[in-house]
């Protein structure tokens, strides 16, 4: 009964929900930002590297590796606390959103880089031979195929990208997990934290099912 | 009259493994040419060089309909004007038979959707499987979809067609529907390069062959003289090795 109340405590849960779902608004508002800039930056990033020249390539492949390597919290810290020296001063959210999209850029272009590398040679080669132009080559041969096999893996990385807006309350950033600890440090119990943790898994859970539906649908019409 | 395909002095070169030693080559409007020879022998890379899916030497000249085939904004226009069937047919496999057929009008002529359409049946009735229009490439047999292949690269009105094997990746089977698609494409005036191991169709259909080895035309002339009467040793060999097996 004692640990029920402890950690499960409805009349403090009740109390708390209310700031609890702000935070998971700020959370969703940071996430879905940084998710659609990842992949915008990551599609750009991979077509890039395929097309540009090769100094080009070269640039666009250290900067995938440099931020597949940085700690995203240190990369966050650096953005909010270390710009700031040479001028560039981030809100808590422009910060978050920077650390989470430049990170997840990488991420996505590997991922898109790798899909379109699976599609055989020789669908590049008929388009080529029809006198497509590299640009509906992209659009209506290679990307549909390639989004079949990015899918699971780019779904995977917005389940991350998800999960990472937590490291955003260290920049003061008001998102879901803050919401929780300030709850939590006001009424001296952690079921706010519970609260938060069960929120996350409410929201996370169906993205991972999803991932099995959309692998389902997508192979439709393929052999 | 001018050549509609001429190629003059091809190298071509895969580091430092010469496949192309410096070929010349003139293919009239309306000739049907069949390439035969040994593998590795560069049959297929002379007709991949001709659409530029492969590059070549720069000091090498192939010109299609008087335009040069070079890197730029002309290849695209060159690529339009020279259909390709491959081996292994290269159909989109996330598309219908039907869209298959109709994309490159539509995008690269910009024909409409409705015109395509209709010329896309057309097509597929011409090679025989406008039944199957609403099917995925998987779905198909090997020699249905390599006859889609060739409906797709019809579709785009080239002034020439080049078949790179186009029967060996196919069950034995499945050979005879797209070789007769392929005579009757002929019959009506389509000027077609074929490398090929089919030997029955060079004779029969042909009207030059052309018969490879190390990278070089060795021999050339009609089927009569290459198959009845052939003047090099390496071509009689090629020849007893495939004919008497």
């Amino acid at each position: 009964m004692n640990l029920i109340n402890t950690f499960f405590n409805v009349g403090v849960l009740l109390d708390s929900l209310p700031q609890l779902l702000w935070g998971l608004v700020v959370t969703l508002q940071i996430g879905l930002t940084s998710i659609v800039c990842g992949l915008a930056g990551g599609l750009f990033l991979a077509i890039a590297r395929l097309y540009a020249p090769a100094f080009f390539q070269i640039l666009l492949r250290i900067y995938v590796d440099i931020f597949r390597s940085i700690p995203l919290l240190v990369l966050l810290i650096i953005v909010y606390y270390a710009l700031p020296f040479v001028g560039i001063r981030l809100s808590p959210f422009l910060s978050a959103v920077t650390a989470l999209s430049l990170v997840s850029a990488a991420y996505t272009a590997e991922i898109f880089r790798a899909g379109i590398e699976a599609i055989p040679r020789g669908q590049f080669e008929a388009s080529a031979a029809l006198g497509l132009s590299n640009r509906h080559t992209m659009i209506d041969v290679i990307l549909p195929q390639a989004i079949r096999i990015v899918i699971p893996p780019l779904t995977n990385n917005c389940i991350n990208v998800l999960k990472d807006t937590a490291l955003a309350s260290v920049v003061a950033m008001p998102d879901l997990l803050k919401q929780a600890t300030q709850a939590q440090a006001l009424s001296a119990n952690p079921t706010p934290l519970i609260g938060a943790a069960i929120i996350y898994i409410i929201l996370l859970w169906p993205m991972v099912t999803v991932v099995a539906k959309l692998e389902r649908h997508f192979s439709r019409g393929d052999r | 009259m001018a050549a509609l395909i001429s190629i003059r002095g091809l190298k071509k070169a895969f580091g430092s493994f010469t496949v192309l030693h410096g070929i010349d080559l003139d293919i009239a409007e309306g000739e049907v040419v069949c390439v035969i020879g040994p593998s590795g022998s560069g049959k297929s890379t002379l007709i991949r060089c001709i659409n530029r899916l492969e590059a070549f030497d720069p000091e090498s000249t192939i010109t299609v309909g008087g335009i040069k085939v070079e890197q730029g904004a002309a290849l695209a226009k060159v690529r339009a004007e020279v259909g390709m069937v491959f081996q292994s047919f290269n159909l989109f496999p996330h598309m219908t038979v039907l869209r298959n057929v109709m994309l490159a009008p539509m995008r690269v002529r910009g024909t409409t959707a409705a015109a395509a359409e209709i010329k896309a049946r057309d097509l597929l009735a011409r090679v025989g499987i406008l039944e199957q229009a609403e099917k995925f490439p998987g779905q198909l047999s090997g020699g249905q979809q390599q006859r889609v292949a060739i409906a797709r690269a019809l579709a785009m009105e080239p002034k020439v067609l080049l078949f790179d094997e186009p029967t060996s990746s196919l069950d034995p089977e499945m050979v005879g529907e797209v070789l007769d698609v392929m005579r009757k494409l002929a019959g009506t005036g389509v000027t077609m390069l074929v490398v090929t191991h089919e030997m029955g169709f060079a004779r029969q259909v042909a009207d030059r062959v052309i018969f490879m080895d190390g990278g070089r035309i060795l021999e050339a002339g009609t089927p009569a003289q290459i198959f009845d009467s052939p003047q090099e040793d390496r071509t009689r060999g090629f020849l007893r090795a495939v004919l008497n097996h």
